[in-house]
């Protein structure tokens, strides 16, 4: 009776505060979540403003959204850089310390972030975010407040489209990362068919869109060009499309879920070009690895400006043996994206070192004339921001491992494999 | 001929989405409760898949007999603990509490896999059967096969066991379930266990399919949605017919046209549905008597 007796009285009452302490509980955890997401994916230190002898810079990364996977390796880089130069001096004499923000793969997010990270946290620099869709917005913001925004992951068109001269990107540009795979490929094959899709990214789409531009101006012909939303979750009927024209020639621009399932695709259905280009993807390293399987990763090709091992200098070989041991994986299982991150911040120090000062206006004034070595190799900058000192190697998966294939003048590339094994019939 | 493969394609392809719909439509019609965390539990289905298959070394579909289990658990639990104590407002705050759900579910996936793609390697990945030009990849006819026998016994337990008609009771009028003694709170918590059981099964399938992280349940609810809307909230059919016919429409037109229009195209089809039947092709009329 004595129970009957309480839910009577404070029945509703009661319920209606269980109820709202079960939404509110669940309301504090999930609020709590992408926090500690955030929180176990960097281990960058908290720091304040004011701190005396620290150069702050700030970063906003995605490590949810569409570019979580991209987005995690960025910020990878960034903190293998800050691991790196902290045991080489520093910037400027002073130790470096990142700060980090997610944006969820979100344009607005970023503004927001680089907005905090500029007018609240007050850090000295930033760098870009991944990708040309973020680094857009966040050179905007960079340019409102007067701040150099060197970056390594957002060399779409669009983004020097803006005319702003606060921008510069240490990697090549994505108009120019395709060329030298179109040259190969004009220099190698008769004009034939040759088979493209692209994904509707502002960076992807025009390393793929200058490479078809090439090849038809040489009388190549392209039965199939696919463009596809980055929404697409079901690759597959773009891939029938491709085998179906039976073309040796693919390119495909692509993110790594869309450059996985291709390969899937085409192997279920017995289909293998001679030679196979994504742009995104097979640069994902052990990522990439672990989607398609090693043994379909033999003479897959993509574009980029490093890979592991590269006969960089001293500096790659010192961020590849951090990376490794911070990471856990190993050399081959290393992102681009490490190197791309790393160079940014890399090239930035140079400048701040070479002026001796954090004042942004004096190193971006110097970041315009300056010639600077990256990992990535060599770095100077058009007026727009481009790098253009980079030469854009074509990379290569032979036998487990990632190589330089292209150009092959560079010294220190292997030779390239041509006609590619077909799928699951690679040794290692 | 590509059309032949597109509308293959879309048909395989469908019964996948239609497998992973079947549990968000299942929950909704027992309980009108929107499972916003539907699509990260297929991703938390993949991931226990990809452990059990990659560092166990457990083939992916006998994984399923400890994957479905443990989400069925999780189903049953997240019903008694979060849904069950609230009394008013219950659509909205369970559709609330469900958001939060999967808002912790993706925290922690993040937290213990990071963001890397990863996917459920097995040896039939890359293998097909080949008729003449068409091609029917392996991996997807398995997938087909494995939603049609478990929405067979979807079929089974909703119309020929006690407990199906429990639910089908419950479905129609919880009031006058809970007036003739079924329990409702048990019908509820079974059926939330049933739909993300069917969320394992179906995350087994998509983590075969397709490179996945946390975030990839964006897509995956977005896409879901669509579908158990076109078919009528609680109808399974209902959700296997649309699934089949949205994979299909987007699928020929993308191969003869552009994937790009194929999305436009078929979010066209699906307007023009709502407007002449608003509750979904097989949906209860929503429309209540004033």
């Amino acid at each position: 009776m004595k129970q009957r007796h309480l839910l009577g009285c404070r029945g509703a009452g009661g319920r209606r505060r269980f109820t709202t302490s079960v939404l509110a509980a669940a309301f504090a955890v999930a609020a709590a979540a992408p926090a500690l997401a955030t929180g176990a994916a960097g281990a960058a230190p908290r720091v304040h403003k004011g701190l005396k002898g620290t150069v702050l810079i700030g970063a906003s990364v995605s490590l949810s959204g569409d570019f979580s996977a991209t987005g995690t390796t960025t910020k990878e880089g960034y903190q293998v850089f800050q691991q790196w130069i902290n045991t080489h001096g520093g910037m400027d004499g002073k130790k470096v310390v990142f700060k980090f923000l997610s944006d969820g793969s979100s344009p607005t997010q970023v503004t927001t972030n680089y907005q905090k990270l500029i007018t609240v946290t007050h850090v000295n620099f930033v760098v870009g975010p991944y990708s040309t869709l973020l680094t857009k917005p966040a050179s905007v913001v960079a340019n409102r407040y007067g701040q150099a925004l060197v970056e390594g992951i957002g060399g779409g068109p669009s983004v020097f489209a803006a005319g702003l001269h606060n921008v510069f990107d240490v990697s090549a540009s994505a108009a120019y990362q395709g060329i030298t795979y179109a040259k190969w490929i004009a220099k190698t094959y008769k004009p034939q068919p040759v088979a493209f899709a692209a994904i509707t990214t502002p960076f992807s789409e025009p390393i793929v869109t200058g490479i078809r531009k090439y090849l038809l101006a040489r009388h190549f012909t392209a039965p199939v060009f696919k463009v596809y939303p980055l929404e697409t979750s079901d690759w597959t009927p773009i891939a029938s499309a491709i085998e179906a024209t039976h073309a040796k020639i693919v390119a495909l621009a692509t993110q790594p879920p869309d450059g996985n399932a291709f390969i899937q695709d085409f192997a279920s259905a017995g289909y293998n070009p001679t030679t196979l280009f994504e742009v995104s993807g097979p640069d994902q390293g052990q990522g990439f690895v672990k989607a398609v399987g090693k043994q379909n990763t033999t003479g897959v090709m993509w574009p980029n400006t490093w890979y592991p091992g590269a006969a960089e200098g001293p500096v790659n070989k010192q961020m590849e043996t951090i990376a490794e041991h911070m990471l856990h994986v190993k050399l081959s299982g290393l992102s681009a994206n490490i190197a791309e991150a790393f160079s940014a911040a890399q090239v930035l120090a140079e400048a701040v070192n070479h002026v001796k000062s954090l004042t942004n206006a004096k190193v971006m004034s110097y970041l315009r004339k300056g010639h600077f070595t990256s990992v990535q190799g060599a770095v100077c900058f058009l007026p727009t921001g481009q790098n253009k000192c980079a030469q854009p190697f074509v990379f290569q998966w032979q036998h487990g491992n990632q190589v330089a294939v292209l150009p092959p003048t560079k010294p220190g590339v292997t030779k390239i494999m041509n006609p590619k094994p077909h799928w699951g019939q690679s040794k290692y | 001929m590509l059309v032949v493969q597109g509308i293959i394609d879309g048909i395989l392809a469908g019964g996948l989405y239609a497998l992973m719909g079947s549990g968000l439509t299942l929950v909704f019609g027992v309980m009108e409760v929107i499972n916003f965390a539907q699509g990260i539990i297929v991703i938390l289905g993949a991931y226990l898949t990809y452990v059990f298959a990659t560092h166990i070394g457990v083939d992916p579909f006998v994984t399923l007999l400890i994957t479905i289990p443990i989400m069925f658990a999780l189903g049953y639990g997240v019903y008694m603990l979060l849904l069950r104590p609230i009394k008013r407002d219950r659509v909205i705050m369970s559709l609330l509490v469900m958001y939060a759900v999967a808002v912790v579910i993706e925290g922690c996936l993040d937290l213990v896999f990071g963001g890397t793609l990863v996917q459920v390697s097995t040896p039939y990945a890359t293998s097909s059967i080949h008729v003449g030009s068409l091609v029917f990849p392996d991996i997807y006819l398995m997938a087909f096969g494995l939603s049609a026998v478990l929405l067979g016994v979807l079929y089974v337990i909703l119309y020929r066991t006690k407990f199906g008609r429990s639910l089908r009771a419950t479905t129609q009028n919880t009031t006058a379930a809970k007036l003739v003694g079924i329990d409702v709170d048990r019908v509820s918590a079974t059926t939330l266990g049933i739909g993300v059981g069917l969320g394992a099964a179906g995350g087994m399938l998509y983590g075969m399919t397709a490179s996945f992280n946390a975030a990839s349940s964006y897509d995956l609810i977005s896409r879901l949605l669509v579908i158990v809307i076109l078919g009528g909230f609680g109808s399974v059919w209902g959700a296997m017919a649309a699934a089949i016919i949205m994979l299909v429409i987007e699928d020929v037109i993308s191969v003869v046209w552009s994937p790009v229009w194929g999305q436009t195209i078929f979010y066209l089809v699906l307007a023009a549905v709502l407007l002449f039947r608003p509750q979904g092709l097989f949906g209860r009329r929503m429309a209540r008597a004033q």
